[in-house]
């Protein structure tokens, strides 16, 4: 889908330029932006290494673990049809940790464990579960400890305050994880509904 | 909204002492640690940086071309009608397709209208709220094998769509 808005965007760009007289700009625009993507890349050197460096801290010391087994009892609520010692809830948890945490390149293979494991409970292999219906919502809607990429963008444009954008986040994804909880049981009701 | 404004201030110095006393209290080298940590930082932004060239050029040639404000333009009754800053539209429809290309065109947005306004201010807490729904649903299930996705794909964008509509609304009430 990205290679037909990209190829999209640039035609769509050098043809309206044209038609607009701009076409001299829409040039320097492309040069200048390709420029520009090297120094955000930069801009967002600084803030990525203190925070992976932090992130490594938390997995070494088992703090993941650890909320991990807090969270645990609530996550037994949103997927009843786990069995309670089954691998795949442990993997569940310790993504949707991961995630929240912002350890992006941890959570991926613990999202894909927990896929596996949550397979192994499939009775329809080719149709997802509402464990997995539930899992996805979640990790899609998730709310994210500290929005590290946004703060960073902010601080290379020099927002007055980058970080003041941290509080409206929890509260912006806290409702859309509760929506996509709501959503995504209101969905399992009816489902079981039709099978009776 | 006093709340909303100190939990942002003390988020960053909670979550460094939460980490570091752990750490320590675990028997982590933690400035050891720190550093190899740090170092995974320089390989996601090296990975970043192709597609972020890629999409800034699209996105630097569909704005000089006025065809982006064309484009914003035209959705400004569906934006208005939703209480939705009309600039931040583009990015309703890019967040859930691409997480680069959402990056690329929010950085676009703050460096035209500037971090501090309204605006910006919107597409920082909308990019920080939702996740890239089409991806993660692709690289997931298709670990799994599932063909029939089933409710999952209306729930995701459902929670998406609250996303957006709350991020508005909460930017009013704290930034008015």
């Amino acid at each position: 889908m990205l290679n037909y808005i990209w190829f999209g965007m640039i035609i769509i760009g050098f043809v309206i330029g044209i038609m607009n007289g701009r076409i001299e700009t829409v040039t320097k625009a492309a040069i200048d932006s390709a420029q520009k993507a090297v120094e955000l890349s930069i801009g967002l050197l600084g803030i990525m290494c203190l925070w992976t460096g932090l992130m490594g801290i938390a997995e070494k010391s088992g703090l993941v673990q650890y909320i991990a087994r807090i969270v645990r009892p609530i996550l037994r609520f949103l997927f009843p049809d786990i069995p309670k010692k089954h691998p795949a809830l442990g993997a569940v948890v310790m993504n949707l940790v991961a995630n929240f945490l912002g350890l992006g390149n941890a959570a991926t293979p613990l999202g894909l464990k927990a896929m596996s494991e949550m397979q192994k409970l499939n009775t329809t292999k080719n149709t997802a579960t509402d464990a997995m219906c539930m899992f996805l919502v979640l990790n899609t809607s998730a709310i994210q400890l500290i929005p590290a990429t946004v703060i960073a963008i902010r601080q290379t444009s020099n927002s007055s305050n980058p970080t003041e954008v941290i509080g409206t986040i929890w509260v912006a994804s806290a409702c859309a994880t509760i929506a996509g909880i709501v959503a995504v049981k209101l969905f399992m009701a009816s489902a079981k509904e039709r099978v009776r | 909204m006093e709340i909303i404004r100190s939990l942002s201030v003390y988020a960053i110095p909670a979550v460094f002492l939460v980490i570091l006393s752990t750490g320590l209290y675990r028997n982590v080298k933690v400035y050891d640690v720190f550093v190899d940590g740090a170092r995974e930082g320089i390989t996601t932004i090296i990975r970043i940086l192709p597609p972020l060239v890629g999409l800034l050029v699209a996105i630097g040639v569909f704005r000089a071309s006025g065809a982006l404000d064309m484009l914003i333009y035209a959705v400004k009754p569906v934006a208005s009608l939703l209480g939705i800053p009309s600039e931040a539209m583009p990015l309703v429809f890019l967040r859930p397709i691409s997480g680069s290309a959402s990056l690329a065109l929010v950085s676009d947005i703050i460096k035209t209208y500037g971090p501090d306004s309204f605006v910006g201010r919107v597409v920082s807490t909308m990019m920080g709220s939702t996740e890239t729904i089409f991806y993660t649903l692709t690289i997931y299930f298709g670990s799994a094998g599932i063909k029939n996705i089933r409710y999952t794909l209306i729930a995701a964008l459902f929670a998406d769509a609250v996303s957006v509509i709350v991020s508005v609304w909460i930017c009013t009430l704290v930034f008015g």
